[in-house]
C-alpha cells in the first residue's frame, strides 16, 4: 500500500516538476506558432490510447506522423481494444498514463471526466473549435460545464444503402422521404425482390432504425431529452415513432424473408443479401461503415455497385442525421500532457483531418475540412451529410444509455426491439415496456 | 508410513517440562493428553485443506449470501428485496421454467441411452472404437461444441446440416411452387382464398377474355422460353371459349401501366388454372403457356370465376426452426447429449464390467430373454451407478451456461434462458447488479444441495 502510494507521489512530482519545466521552455519559445518545422517538441513522446487497430490505426498514424514532421514531438498510439475505460483506467493507476486518450463514446468521456483524470482543453484548442465544429460537437465533448474532448472522427448512421441495379429494375429513384421510400421498396418488391434487409437478429441495427425515425420525426431536442431519459419512453412521440416503423416492420413485402427471416439475419448477412452475388432485397439501411463491408468483404465497388441515399425526413420532419464519433482527450497524468495539448491543437485543423481523410474510412465533424480530400464521391457525400446537418447531429441514442438497456445482447432495448419487429402491433405496449427496461437500467 | 508421527508422540515418555506435579488431575491422565495431542496432529493435518475449502467455497458461499442482500451499488442494505424482485421479473422465471425443463429431461435421458449404449456396446466386436468415438465429444470445449451446434441448427439449408437433410428430403417428395411470391398488385381483381389460392371476383361467361397480373416475380423465377404476353392478350375468344393470360404486370425499369399487357411484359408460363362454376366446382383446368396464355374450350354456357391453386403460389419449404423461441431448449439440449452421452456410456459400461456374470448366466440357464435379463437382472443390478450417473448429470445441468449462451441467437435469449446464465447476465452481462446476482447465486445452490446431499449419502452407503 504505502509503497504504491508513494510511488505515485513520486510519479506526481515528477509530472508536475515536467509540466512546469514545459510551461517555461513554452513560454520561452516565444510561441513561434505552430509553423512549419518548428521543431519545439523535440525529444517527447507523445503517447496517444484508442480503440483503433488495422487499417484504421495505421491511418491515424500517419496524422500523428504529421504531428511528428511539424513539431519533431515522438508520437506512440497504444490500441486498447474495445475496452478503452479498463485499460486507460489501470494504466492511469498503474503511473503509465498516455498523454492523450481517443474516446470511442460520450459515456464514457463523462466517467472519465467525472474521475478527474481529464484535463479541460486549451484556450488554443477552443478558439480552433469555434470557428471549425457545429456547437453540439462541443456539447458532447462538454462535461459539466467544461469542455474536456475534442470531436475527431465522426460516422454517419443516417445513410441508407441500395444496389443500383435493384431501383433501376424497379424503375425508382432514391427517395427523399419516409413515405416516398416505402412506396419505393413496394414497387421494388413488385419487381420481384424484397425491398429491405433488416439486420434483426444484431440488437443494435433496429436502435439505430428507430432512432433515425425518432430524430426525425420527434426532433432533435425531444431525441436529446429521450436519451438523457428525461422524458419517458411511453411518451407520444416515442409511441409515433414505433408506429412509423410499424409500417415498414410489418409488411412482410417490404422485410426480405418476412420479420422472422429478419430476425436471423445478422448485420453482416444483411450487407451481403443487398450486395452479395445472390441478391435477396434491394436496400439496406446501416451506417458508413457499410461501405467497408461491401468493398472490403464483398470486394465489391462502392459507387458503382452500391450507392446510399441519405435516411429520409419522415412525416415533415427533417432528414435526421445520427452520428458517432472518438474524442481526443488529454488525460492529466500524462507526462507529456503539454505536449498532447499541442496535439490536440493539430487534430482540431482541417490539415489533420485531411491527412486521414485521404485514405477512407473517416469522416470529419470539422466544417473546414475540404471535401475535395475525400476519396471518393460516396464519402464526400456521407462527409458533406454529416457537416450540412450541423447542429442537428444527434449522437447514437443506445450507445449514451446504459448498456443493460442500449447494448447488451438479448435485454432491454435491444431484445424489446426485436420483440417489436416480430410483431410490430402494438407500439404502446412496447414503448411501455421500453420505459420499465430503462427506469430500470437508469436507475441501477 | 502416515501413522508414524501419531504413534511417536503418543508414546509413554511424557515430556520434561510437562512431567508437573499436577498428576493428580484427571484431565491431565496421560490417556487424555495423548488423545488431544491426537485430535491436534489431526487438525494440523486437515488444516490445508480446511484452509483450502474455506477461502474457496466457505468464504465465497458466506459473502455471496451476504451480498444477496445489499442493493446493486453494494452499500444499501435491502434484506430480502432482492428476492421477491427476483420472482418478480418474467426472464427470471422463464429461466426457473426452463432449467427445470432441463432437470427433469436432460439426465433422464443421459442415464437411459447411456445404459443402452453401453449395453449394446458389450455386445458389439469393435466396443473399444465405438466407446472412443462416442467420448471424443468430452474432449471439446463446450464454447467450441456450442459454435459447432449454432451452425449445425441454422436455418438457412446452405449452412445447417439439419435443414440441409430437412429441405433436401422434403424436396425429394414435394417439388415445390413455381412462383412462391408471385402475388397480385391488390385485391380488385383476384381475391385471396383461405387455402392461399387466389379467385377472380368477377365472373366471365364463355366468350371472353381475363387476363390475369400477377407481381413480385424474381426474373430468374422466369422460364426462359416465357416470352411477351400481349399479342396472346389481345387474342379474341371463340364462342365456348373463355380464354386470357396471366401476366407479369412489372415492366422491369418502370414505366409500365399496371393492370395493362405493357408491350414487354412477360406472360407467366406453367400456371395451374382452374375455372370455377357457380356451385364451387372446378369444371376445367389447365396449365398456362410458354406467353402466360391459358384457354377453356367447350364450356356449357354460365357464369364462371377463374382460380389459381395455391400450389403455384405456396411458400417454399425451408426446412425447421430449430433455433426459434419453441425449439431452442430441446435444440440445446440435443448439443448438450451429444458431449455427455459417451461420458455416461462410459461410466456406466464400467458398472456393466464388475457385474457378476454368474447371475447372468444363471438367468440364461433359466430360460430368461434377453430382455428380460436386462430389465430384472442388469438395469437393478446396474442401479447405483446409474444413480450416481444421473445425479452427477443433474447437478450437472443445473450449471449450463456457455451452451446456452452461444447457441441461442440475441432474439431468442430469454426464450433459452436458464438460471445460471441469468444470474450471469444480471450480475455482469450488463445487468450490473451483483445484489440481484448473489441472489439468483443463493437459489441456484439451494436448488443443488439436495442433490448433493443424496450424492454423498449414497457414496457414504457404498463405503460402509
Amino acid at each position: 500500500m504505502t509503497n504504491t502510494s508513494t510511488r505515485r507521489r513520486a510519479a506526481t512530482a515528477t509530472a508536475l516538476t515536467l509540466g512546469l519545466a514545459l510551461t517555461a521552455t513554452a513560454c520561452g519559445s516565444g510561441d513561434d506558432d505552430a509553423g512549419s518545422g518548428s521543431q519545439e517538441l523535440k525529444g517527447q513522446t507523445v503517447t496517444v490510447a484508442g480503440v483503433w487497430t488495422g487499417t484504421e490505426q495505421k491511418n491515424f498514424q500517419k496524422v500523428l506522423d504529421a504531428f511528428s514532421e511539424k513539431t519533431g514531438a515522438k508520437t506512440k498510439f497504444i490500441s486498447t481494444g474495445d475496452n478503452v475505460s479498463t485499460v486507460v483506467g489501470s494504466k492511469i493507476e498503474g503511473g503509465n498514463a498516455p498523454d492523450v486518450v481517443m474516446v470511442p463514446q460520450p459515456g464514457v468521456l463523462k466517467q472519465f471526466a467525472n474521475k478527474g483524470w481529464l484535463q479541460p482543453l486549451s484556450t488554443k484548442v477552443r478558439d480552433e473549435t469555434k470557428s471549425n465544429l457545429a456547437p453540439v460537437w462541443r456539447d458532447y465533448g462538454t462535461v459539466d460545464g467544461k469542455y474536456y474532448g475534442l470531436y475527431f472522427k465522426a460516422s454517419n448512421k443516417s445513410t441508407v444503402w441500395y444496389s443500383p441495379d435493384a431501383l433501376s429494375q424497379a424503375g425508382v429513384q432514391p427517395p427523399k422521404s419516409w413515405k416516398a421510400m416505402l412506396k419505393a421498396g413496394k414497387t421494388i418488391s413488385e419487381s420481384g425482390l424484397p425491398a429491405f434487409s433488416v439486420a434483426g437478429e444484431d440488437g443494435w441495427t433496429l436502435t439505430d432504425w428507430f432512432e433515425n425515425v425518432y430524430l426525425s420525426q420527434a426532433g432533435p431536442e425531444k431525441y436529446k431529452q429521450l436519451a438523457e431519459h428525461k422524458i419517458s419512453w411511453t411518451d407520444p412521440t416515442v409511441v409515433k415513432a414505433l408506429s412509423t416503423l410499424a409500417e415498414l416492420f410489418k409488411d412482410k413485402n417490404l422485410v426480405a424473408g418476412g420479420s422472422k427471416g429478419a430476425l436471423r439475419t445478422t448485420f453482416p448477412e444483411s450487407v451481403e443479401q443487398v450486395f452479395g452475388d445472390n441478391p435477396k432485397a434491394g436496400m439496406v439501411y446501416e451506417g458508413d461503415f457499410v461501405g467497408a463491408s461491401i468493398s472490403g468483404d464483398l470486394k465489391k465497388k462502392v459507387g458503382t455497385d452500391a450507392k446510399f441515399f441519405p435516411f429520409p425526413a419522415v412525416k415533415g420532419g427533417k432528414p435526421p442525421v445520427v452520428g458517432g464519433g472518438d474524442a481526443a482527450a488529454v488525460i492529466k497524468a500524462g507526462k507529456h500532457r503539454k505536449a498532447g495539448m499541442k496535439l490536440l491543437e493539430f487534430l482540431a485543423t482541417p490539415e489533420a483531418a485531411e491527412v486521414w481523410a485521404g485514405t477512407g474510412g473517416f469522416l470529419s465533424p470539422n466544417k473546414n475540412v475540404k471535401l475535395s480530400a475525400y476519396p471518393d464521391d460516396v464519402t464526400r457525400q456521407t462527409a458533406k451529410s454529416l457537416v450540412e446537418a450541423g447542429n442537428a447531429v444527434r449522437f447514437d441514442m443506445s450507445d449514451q444509455a446504459p448498456a443493460a438497456f442500449g447494448g447488451t445482447k438479448g435485454t432491454g432495448e435491444w431484445k424489446l426491439l426485436q420483440d417489436f419487429l416480430r410483431d410490430p402491433s402494438d407500439p404502446k405496449a412496447t414503448a411501455r415496456k421500453l420505459e420499465a427496461a430503462a427506469a430500470k437500467a437508469y436507475k441501477g | 508410513m502416515p501413522a508414524t508421527p501419531v504413534k511417536a508422540p503418543a508414546g509413554p515418555a511424557p515430556l520434561p517440562g510437562r512431567a508437573g506435579p499436577g498428576t493428580t488431575e484427571p484431565k491431565d491422565s496421560p490417556r487424555r493428553r495423548a488423545d488431544r495431542r491426537r485430535r491436534l496432529v489431526a487438525l494440523l493435518f486437515l488444516l490445508p485443506a480446511l484452509l483450502l475449502l474455506g477461502a474457496l467455497v466457505a468464504y465465497p458461499i458466506l459473502f455471496t449470501v451476504g451480498r444477496s442482500l445489499f442493493d446493486a451499488s453494494g452499500t444499501r442494505f435491502v434484506g430480502a428485496e432482492n428476492y421477491t424482485a427476483m420472482f418478480d421479473d418474467p426472464a427470471t422465471l422463464k429461466a426457473i421454467r426452463n432449467t427445470a425443463i432441463w432437470v427433469l429431461v436432460a439426465p433422464a435421458l443421459l442415464t437411459g441411452l447411456g445404459l443402452v449404449l453401453a449395453v449394446l456396446t458389450e455386445k458389439i466386436r469393435w466396443a473399444t472404437a465405438f466407446k472412443l468415438v462416442l467420448f471424443v465429444p468430452m474432449a471439446i470445449s463446450f464454447l467450441a461444441t456450442g459454435i459447432i451446434f449454432r451452425v449445425v441448427y441454422e436455418q438457412d439449408p446452405d449452412r445447417g446440416v439439419l435443414n440441409a437433410v430437412a429441405v433436401g428430403v422434403h424436396d425429394a417428395f414435394d417439388e415445390g411452387a413455381h412462383y412462391p411470391t408471385a402475388r397480385p398488385k391488390d385485391s380488385t381483381v383476384l381475391a385471396k382464398g383461405k387455402d392461399g389460392s387466389y379467385t377472380t371476383k368477377e365472373k366471365a361467361s364463355p366468350g371472353n377474355t381475363v387476363n390475369l397480373g400477377l407481381v413480385g416475380v424474381p426474373p430468374k423465377d422466369l422460364p426462359k422460353d416465357a416470352g411477351p404476353a400481349r399479342k396472346a392478350a389481345d387474342a379474341t375468344a371463340h364462342g365456348d371459349e373463355l380464354r386470357g393470360v396471366v401476366w407479369v404486370d412489372f415492366t422491369l425499369g418502370g414505366g409500365g401501366k399496371p393492370g395493362q399487357v405493357d408491350p414487354k411484359e412477360k406472360g407467366l408460363p406453367q400456371v395451374a388454372i382452374e375455372a370455377v362454376d357457380a356451385k364451387g366446382k372446378a369444371v376445367a383446368k389447365t396449365t398456362t403457356a410458354s406467353d402466360g396464355s391459358y384457354h377453356f374450350s367447350k364450356l356449357s354456357p354460365g357464369d364462371y370465376s377463374i382460380r389459381l391453386p395455391a400450389r403455384t403460389f405456396a411458400e417454399p419449404y425451408t426446412g425447421v426452426e430449430w433455433l426459434g423461441p419453441t425449439l431452442i431448449t430441446p435444440a440445446i439440449i440435443g448439443a448438450y447429449m451429444w458431449i455427455w452421452t459417451g461420458f455416461a456410456m462410459v461410466l456406466i459400461a464400467a458398472g456393466l464390467a464388475a457385474m457378476p456374470r454368474d447371475v447372468l448366466e444363471a438367468a440364461r440357464i433359466d430360460g430368461a430373454s434377453e430382455w428380460q435379463i436386462f430389465r430384472k437382472i442388469t438395469a437393478p443390478l446396474l442401479a447405483p451407478v446409474l444413480g450416481v450417473v444421473f445425479v452427477t448429470m443433474v447437478i450437472n445441468v443445473m450449471k449450463v451456461f456457455d451452451l446456452v449462451y452461444v447457441i441461442a441467437p440475441g432474439p431468442v435469449q430469454e426464450d433459452a434462458n436458464v438460471l445460471a446464465l441469468q444470474m450471469w447476465l444480471v450480475s455482469f452481462g450488463g445487468g450490473n447488479n451483483q445484489g440481484l446476482g448473489s441472489a439468483l447465486g443463493v437459489l441456484l445452490l439451494l436448488l443443488v444441495v439436495p442433490a448433493m446431499i443424496f450424492n454423498i449419502r449414497r457414496f457414504r452407503r457404498s463405503q460402509s
